[in-house]
């Protein structure tokens, strides 16, 4: 390949610069379902990680045998193949969690980040590229979906993990949970705080 | 070789549909025991809950021999016709319209002081799919003990609020399921409202999760009611 590839940038351009969700606004879906509480943020989280760095491994060692017409299908059955066995590995592992999350593991295949990082990296790129590739932006969804389930369990439980946070004093003198903070309107009012937030500070990613 | 070629493309989809669905079915293969024994675990914790036995995840196995000393499976005439009430599929057996041929599981439960509990189970829909639960009634077959109730995805905050002790706890010892001899299944009503019959007893539903308080109801009733004969014979003795 003529153009030479920055490892680093393509690890960590994904955390903030180049973030999957709140520059490139991609799998919003699930970051609005999985995040009334930290727990099952994680766990999405890290399933995301998994199955994108694995899928784009695949996928860059078989680009050079995919058929161009069907290379859509072929991404999709590489995914499909991958979350089906993240979603037994819960159920088998943590259920409890794999209960919490139902359906949304499934939905990572429709998850518009995957799609896209098959799409636009790995089928153009080596190997190992292809994996940290997958990390970054496995990561950078991640870390908004830990922020943004945060906040919410926080605010809309007064626990993080479970774990009761807010004292019980507070509760006492008046203050009551957040119910709004854990309906799916919430996550996206968060997210668009965290844009906010990071374009005020990353003045070049201001649309004018 | 041609890659574009139609025949390339299918050999390459075929191949590749194989290799991924045999790794599929081993990896489902080998993770199907552990699957089970997380879902039966978790129903048996399910049951415990509703007499308020709440086990540690380690301790369910063991809390649930321990607790649960017999398990029967009645028709609707109360006659005993098994005893494998673990196994029997209560969604399939709510969907059965005609009672009378419906398989009616009970768990006795004798708790620590002796006392004896027999919990039934339920199935029905809420807003958005299936809601199930699990009464306990008292060894006089009529006064209520507890309740869990559990749901799939209804709606946190409103008819999610089923799940919770301050809809379940609702299902206490205040609550009869005969009255002057008649069997009146316990009613779901809107707070501040009394039940269409005068005579049930009721409790009050959830604000905002009118529906999945209404499915509640819905399922007691067609759950529970096929017990009568099985609970007037427990009353009678």
């Amino acid at each position: 390949m003529a153009e030479k590839i920055n490892y680093k940038d393509v690890l960590f351009n994904p955390f903030s610069k180049n973030n999957p969700v709140v520059v490139q606004v991609l799998g919003i879906c699930s970051v609005l379902a999985v995040t009334a509480k930290l727990a099952p943020a994680i766990v999405m989280g890290i399933s995301v990680i998994a199955v994108l760095a694995f899928a784009n491994v695949i996928i860059s060692l078989l680009r050079n045998t995919i058929p161009t017409n069907i290379r859509i299908i072929v991404q999709l059955v590489v995914v499909a193949g991958l979350v089906v066995i993240v979603s037994q590995v819960l159920k088998a592992f943590a259920y409890d969690v794999s209960v919490q999350l139902s359906v949304f593991i499934g939905l990572i295949i429709t998850n518009c980040i995957l799609m896209g990082r098959l799409e636009a990296f790995a089928m153009g790129n080596k190997p190992w590229p292809a994996f940290l590739d997958g990390i970054g932006n496995g990561i950078g969804y991640t870390i908004i979906l830990v922020i943004t389930g945060f906040f919410r369990e926080l605010l809309g439980s007064g626990t993080l993990l479970g774990y009761q946070i807010i004292p019980q004093w507070c509760y006492d003198h008046g203050y009551a949970n957040n119910g709004l903070m854990i309906l799916p309107p919430m996550a996206l009012i968060v997210v668009a705080c965290i844009i906010w937030v990071q374009r005020s500070y990353n003045k070049d990613l201001q649309e004018p | 070789m041609n890659k574009q070629s139609n025949v390339y493309t299918i050999i390459y989809i075929i191949v590749l549909v194989a290799v991924v669905g045999t790794a599929l079915a081993f990896i489902s293969m080998g993770l199907k025991e552990r699957q089970t024994a997380n879902v039966n675990a978790d129903k048996m914790r399910q049951i415990l809950a509703s007499v308020h036995i709440t086990p540690d995840k380690s301790q369910i196995i063991p809390d649930f021999e321990k607790y649960i000393t017999a398990q029967l499976v009645v028709n609707s005439e109360g006659q005993q016709i098994g005893t494998d009430a673990f196994s029997i599929n209560v969604e399939e057996q709510s969907k059965i319209s005609d009672p009378a041929k419906r398989e009616l599981p009970v768990y006795v439960c004798t708790l620590a002081d002796g006392s004896v509990k027999y919990i039934l189970p339920a199935y029905g829909s809420g807003l958005w799919g299936p809601i199930w639960g699990y009464l306990s009634v008292d060894s006089d077959g009529s006064t209520l003990y507890g309740a869990y109730f559990g749901h799939e995805g209804e709606t946190p905050g409103l008819g999610a609020e089923i799940e919770k002790p301050i809809f379940c706890d609702q299902f206490n010892s205040n609550l009869h399921m005969f009255k002057n001899g008649q069997f009146h299944p316990i009613e779901v009503v809107k707070a501040g409202q009394k039940p269409a019959n005068p005579d049930a007893d009721y409790v009050d539903g959830i604000s905002g999760g009118t529906i999945t308080s209404k499915g509640v109801g819905a399922m007691i009733d067609n759950c529970i009611a096929p017990y009568q004969a099985f609970l007037n014979s427990l009353s009678n003795n």
